[in-house]
C-alpha cells in the first residue's frame, strides 16, 4: 500500500483553463504520489490532455496552482518542466522519422562537447543501459521511421528516461496499441514506478485502467467527478462516473430471426495494391435480420473484403450479389442503389470530409436527388433541416448543421456517419471497425444501433479485428485468415480458443468431423 | 453551466467572430503593405521619389475614366482564367496550362474571323466566341485524358502543352495565317464584324460583361448545384468522394473541359477586341497571372473579381510608375512581382501557422 502521508510530486489545485467556445478545465484539483500510476480516466474532450499540457508547460492555466515536490512552480515551456524531472509522450508521437533512435534521443539535448556531438557510442551505450533497466527494448542504431508504433512508443518513453524525468505522463499510450503491444507495455510501468518513478497515465479504456493504476481521477466535461483507489471500483462504476449515468457495457440482443440471402460472396478472388492476392476464393453470406461478423487479425483481407463489397475493387474472378443484383463490376454509386449502405474502417480517408459541414457530410451520396437538389438547384434550406434531424436523432453532439466536420470528436464522427448511411434506407450494412478509437458511451450508442437495425430486418456484415465486439454483436462469426474464411461458426455456442486458433491459421478440427467421429 | 462558463462561451464566440475576419483580411494587407515597403527600397535604389512613384502608379491604374477603362480591360482576361482556374483548383486539379489554352482558343477563333468575313456578325462573333471555348476545352481535355489514362501529372503535361501552345501560334502568324504581303508575325486585321461590339460609348466590350456575368455563373456551379458539390468533394478528398459514388475521372475531364473553355474564351475575346487580329505574341502572360489571380481570391469567385482588378491595377500602374517617374520598366516589373511575391508569401504562412 503507498504511504499516503508522503508528500505528492505533483500537486494542481483549482487549474482553470478556457478555449473559445469551451471551459476545457473547470477547477480541477489533482496529486501525484510518489511511485504510483495514476490515471487520469474520461471521455474524449474531457480535458485530459489540457490538463497534462498545463503541467508540461505547454499551456498558460487560466487559474489554478502547480506545485511541484511541494514548491510553487510556473513552466513557461516544456523546457522548463523538463529541468524539473518531467516527461511527456504525447498522444501523436513527437519523432524524426528519418534519424535513428539515438539521434531522436539526443534531439534538443545540450552536448557535452561542444561544438562537437557527444561521442555516440557513449550515448549508444547509455541508451543500452537504460534499454535493459526498464525493460524497454530497441536497438539505438536503427531508424525510428522502420519501427513499429509499439516500439516508436519505447523510444519516447526512453527519450524523457534519458533527460532525467522523475515523473512521466503518458497521453493515451495504449490507444495506437495492439493488443499484444499493450499487454507488453503495462508490466513496464510497473518496473518503472518501481524503480522510483511516478506515473501519469491518460486513457479511456477501462480494462487496463483497472489493471495498471493505483488510483484514478475521473473528469467530465472538464470536471473533476472523482478520486479513487483503482481497487474500490469496477467496470460499471468507471463508465458511469465517466460518462454521468449508467452504461450498458454489452448490449442486450434476442436470437436472430434471419430472413433471405442479401448478401453473397462467391469464389471471390482479389489482388491487394501490391497485387498480391487479398481474398482467396472467400465465399460468405448475410442474410436479412443478422449480423454476420468477420473475425480476424488486423490486415488478413479486411480492409479489400470492405473494399469489394462496396465497389472500390476490382474482382478477379467469382461473383457478388447484393439483393440479387449482380454487382461483381459495379461502382460504388451502383451498390449504393442497390440497397448497400457502408461505414467505412477509415473514417477519415473514406467516410468523411473535414472540411465540409456536418450538413453537407451527412448527403454525401444523395445530394443530386430531391429533396436536396431541386430542379438542378441544391436546395441548402432542405438540405439544413434534413441535416438537423439526423443531428438530433443520432444525438451528434456538439455539431450544427455548419459545424465543419472536422471538428466533431471521434465518437460524435462516427455517429454523423452512422446517421448518413442509415439514413439511405439500406437492405444491407457493412460496418468495418466500427467503434475504433471511440469512447465507452459512444461504442455503446453504435452497438445498440446495430442491434436496433438488425431486429428491424437489415442485412449486417461486421468487420472488426476487436474480437470483444465480434462476439458482442454478431449471430454467425466466420474467421478470416490470409484472405481466406477458416470457418463459420454460430455465435452462441462460438468457442474462444477455436476461433483464436482460427485467427492464427489452423482449420478447426470442425464440429462435423468430432460429430461423425 | 455556470454563469462564469456561458461567459466564457460568449467571449470566445466574439473573439472568434472577430478572428475569422482578421484571418481572411489580414495576412494579404500585410503582406501587400511589405512588398510595397519593399519596393519602395527598390525605387529609393534607383534613385527615384518614392512618394512620385506609388503617386504615379495609383493614378495610373485609377485616376480618370480612361485610366479605369484600361484597369478594366486588363481584368477582364484575368478575370476569366481566374474563374476558370478557380473550378479546377477547387477540384485539385492544377491546371497550369492556361497560357496555352489562351493560345490555342485565341487561334480557332482567329482562324473562323479570317476564313468565313462575310457571315452575318451575329454568326461570326457566336462561331468565333465557341471555337475559342472549343479550342480550350480540348486542349485542356488532352492533359485530362493523359492524366485519367496513364496517371501523367496535369502539372507537367498542362506545362508543357503551353509552349506546343504558343509556338504553334507564332508558326501559324508567321505562316499560314500571315497578312499577305505583310512583314510581322501576324494576320490581316479582323473585318469590324470579328470584333465584339462596344460599349457606352467606351473601349469596353461586351467581353467584360460576359466575365461578370459568368462570376455569378461559376458561384452558381460551384455553390448551388451538384455538380459543383461533387467537384469540391473530389478537392476536399478524392477518397471519400470515390467512396461516395463520385467519378473521380469524370471530375477531372469536366474541371479541365470547363476551366480551358473559360481561358480559350478570354483569349478570343482578346484577340478580337484588343489586337483585332492574331499575332506571334498575344497574351502578355494571362495564362500564368490568372493562376495567381486565382489563387489571391481564395478560389472564390468574388474573391478572383477583386484579384484580377487589383492585379490589373498593378500592371497598368506599373506602366505609368516606369512613363511618369522614369524607373527603369524592368524595375517597374520587379516591384510588381515584389507586392503580389509578398502577398502571396504572407499570405501562405498565415495558413500554415493557423494548422
Ligand atoms: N488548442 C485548443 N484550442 C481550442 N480548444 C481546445 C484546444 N485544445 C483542446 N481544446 C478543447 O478543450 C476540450 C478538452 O480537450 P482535451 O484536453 O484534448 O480532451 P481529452 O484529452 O480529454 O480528450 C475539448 O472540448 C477540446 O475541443
Ligand atoms: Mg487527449
Amino acid at each position: 500500500m503507498l504511504t499516503k502521508t508522503n508528500e505528492p510530486v505533483v500537486q494542481m489545485r483549482g487549474i482553470v483553463k478556457r478555449f473559445p467556445g469551451v471551459v476545457a478545465n473547470a477547477r480541477v484539483d489533482f496529486d501525484l504520489q510518489p511511485g504510483e500510476i495514476h490515471t487520469i480516466l474520461g471521455e474524449n474532450g474531457a480535458g485530459k490532455t489540457t490538463l497534462m499540457k498545463i503541467l508540461y508547460g505547454l499551456h498558460a492555466a487560466d487559474e489554478g496552482e502547480i506545485r511541484l515536490r511541494g514548491k510553487p512552480v510556473s513552466f513557461t515551456s516544456a523546457r522548463d518542466a523538463i529541468a524539473q524531472g518531467m516527461g511527456m509522450v504525447h498522444q501523436h508521437f513527437m519523432l524524426v522519422n528519418p534519424f535513428s533512435v539515438a539521434d531522436n534521443i539526443i534531439l534538443g539535448q545540450p552536448s557535452s562537447r561542444k561544438p562537437l556531438m557527444d561521442d555516440p557510442k557513449l550515448i549508444h551505450q547509455r541508451i543500452r543501459t537504460l534499454s535493459e533497466q526498464y525493460g524497454l527494448i530497441v536497438d539505438p542504431e536503427v531508424e525510428v521511421g522502420k519501427l513499429s508504433v509499439g516500439q516508436q512508443q519505447r523510444v519516447e518513453i526512453l527519450k524523457t528516461l534519458y533527460r532525467g524525468a522523475e515523473i512521466l505522463i503518458l497521453d493515451e499510450p495504449t490507444a495506437v496499441l495492439t493488443p499484444q503491444e499493450v499487454a507488453d507495455l503495462l508490466p513496464i510501468l510497473h518496473r518503472l514506478t518501481e524503480e522510483g518513478k511516478s506515473i501519469v497515465f491518460i486513457s479511456h479504456k477501462l480494462d487496463e485502467v483497472l489493471k495498471v493504476s493505483e488510483r484514478i481521477t475521473v473528469l467530465r466535461d472538464g470536471e473533476v467527478v472523482g478520486v479513487t483507489p483503482a481497487s474500490d471500483v469496477n467496470k460499471a462504476d468507471l463508465a458511469r462516473m465517466m460518462v454521468g449515468r449508467d452504461v450498458i457495457l454489452k448490449v442486450a440482443k434476442e436470437p436472430a430471426q434471419p430472413k433471405e440471402a442479401r448478401l453473397q460472396l462467391t469464389d471471390v478472388w482479389v489482388d491487394s495494391d501490391r497485387g498480391l492476392p487479398a481474398l482467396r476464393g472467400l465465399n460468405i453470406e448475410v442474410r436479412a435480420g443478422e449480423i454476420l461478423g468477420i473475425a480476424g487479425v488486423a490486415g488478413n483481407g479486411q480492409s479489400e473484403l470492405e473494399e469489394t463489397i462496396a465497389g472500390l475493387r476490382k474482382v478477379k474472378s467469382g461473383q457478388i450479389t447484393i439483393c440479387d443484383h449482380d454487382t461483381t463490376r459495379s461502382t460504388p454509386r451502383d451498390v449504393g442503389r442497390f440497397g448497400l449502405a457502408h461505414v467505412p474502417s477509415d473514417r477519415y480517408k473514406m467516410g468523411l470530409l473535414p472540411d465540409f459541414s456536418v450538413a453537407e457530410n451527412m448527403f454525401l451520396q444523395r445530394i443530386g436527388e430531391s429533396p436536396f437538389t431541386q430542379r438542378g438547384v441544391l436546395d441548402w434550406k432542405a438540405i439544413h433541416q434534413q441535416a438537423q434531424g439526423l443531428i438530433n436523432a443520432f444525438n451528434v453532439r456538439g455539431a450544427t448543421v455548419n459545424t465543419p466536420a472536422a471538428s466533431l470528436s471521434g465518437g460524435n464522427a462516427q455517429k454523423m456517419i452512422l446517421a448518413r448511411e442509415l439514413d439511405r434506407k439500406p437492405q444491407v450494412l457493412i460496418a468495418a471497425q466500427p467503434t475504433r478509437g471511440l469512447d465507452v458511451s459512444a461504442i455503446e450508442y453504435v452497438h445498440s444501433q446495430l442491434v436496433e437495425q438488425r431486429d428491424a430486418g437489415l442485412a449486417i456484415l461486421l468487420i472488426s479485428t476487436e474480437l470483444d465486439e465480434i462476439l458482442a454483436l454478431s449471430d454467425r462469426i466466420a474467421v478470416m485468415y490470409e484472405g481466406e474464411i477458416m470457418g463459420i461458426v454460430d455465435a452462441a455456442d462460438a468457442d474462444i480458443d477455436d476461433i483464436g486458433l482460427m485467427m492464427t491459421g489452423s482449420k478447426p478440427t470442425n464440429g462435423q468431423t468430432r460429430g461423425t467421429l | 453551466m455556470t454563469q462564469e462558463q456561458t461567459e466564457a462561451i460568449n467571449t470566445g464566440q466574439t473573439e472568434s467572430r472577430n478572428r475569422a475576419l482578421w484571418r481572411a483580411l489580414g495576412p494579404p494587407v500585410i503582406g501587400a503593405v511589405i512588398g510595397f515597403v519593399i519596393g519602395a527600397l527598390l525605387i529609393l535604389m534607383a534613385g527615384a521619389n518614392v512618394q512620385e512613384a506609388y503617386t504615379a502608379m495609383l493614378r495610373g491604374a485609377f485616376g480618370g475614366s480612361r485610366q479605369i477603362t484600361e484597369t478594366v480591360l486588363k481584368a477582364a482576361p484575368l478575370l476569366l482564367v481566374g474563374l476558370g482556374l478557380t473550378v479546377a483548383f477547387r477540384a485539385r486539379v492544377w491546371n497550369i496550362g492556361g497560357e496555352g489554352q489562351f493560345f490555342v482558343g485565341a487561334l480557332i477563333g482567329a482562324v473562323i474571323a479570317l476564313n468565313f468575313p462575310d457571315w452575318p456578325r451575329p454568326l461570326l462573333l457566336s462561331i468565333m466566341l465557341l471555337g475559342g471555348v472549343v479550342g480550350g476545352m480540348l486542349w485542356a481535355m488532352l492533359a485530362g485524358v493523359m492524366k485519367i489514362k496513364w496517371g501523367v501529372s496535369e502539372i507537367i503535361s498542362t506545362l508543357m502543352f503551353n509552349y506546343i501552345a504558343i509556338l504553334l501560334v507564332q508558326y501559324m502568324a508567321r505562316g499560314p495565317l500571315q497578312e499577305p504581303g505583310g512583314y510581322l508575325p501576324q494576320s490581316a486585321q479582323f473585318v469590324p464584324e470579328a470584333r465584339l461590339p462596344l460599349l457606352f460609348d467606351s473601349r469596353i466590350h461586351a467581353g467584360v460583361i460576359l466575365a461578370v456575368i459568368l462570376v455569378a455563373v461559376v458561384y452558381g456551379l460551384l455553390w448551388a448545384t451538384p455538380l459543383g458539390f461533387r467537384l469540391r468533394m473530389v478537392g476536399s478528398r478524392s477518397s471519400v468522394a470515390r467512396y461516395a459514388g463520385v467519378s473521380v475521372e469524370k471530375s477531372i475531364l469536366f474541371v479541365m473541359a470547363f476551366s480551358g473553355g473559360l481561358i480559350g474564351l478570354a483569349g478570343i475575346i482578346e484577340v478580337s477586341t484588343q489586337l483585332t487580329r492574331l499575332k506571334g505574341d498575344i497574351s502578355g502572360g494571362f495564362g500564368f497571372a490568372g493562376i495567381l489571380v486565382a489563387l489571391l481570391g481564395r478560389m472564390h469567385p468574388l474573391g478572383v473579381a477583386i484579384a484580377s482588378i487589383l492585379f490589373a491595377a498593378l500592371i497598368i500602374g506599373s506602366e505609368s510608375m516606369h512613363v511618369v517617374s522614369g524607373l527603369p520598366n524592368s524595375l517597374a516589373d520587379a516591384i510588381q512581382a515584389v507586392i503580389v511575391l509578398s502577398v502571396l508569401a504572407v499570405d501562405a504562412l498565415a495558413r500554415r501557422r493557423q494548422k
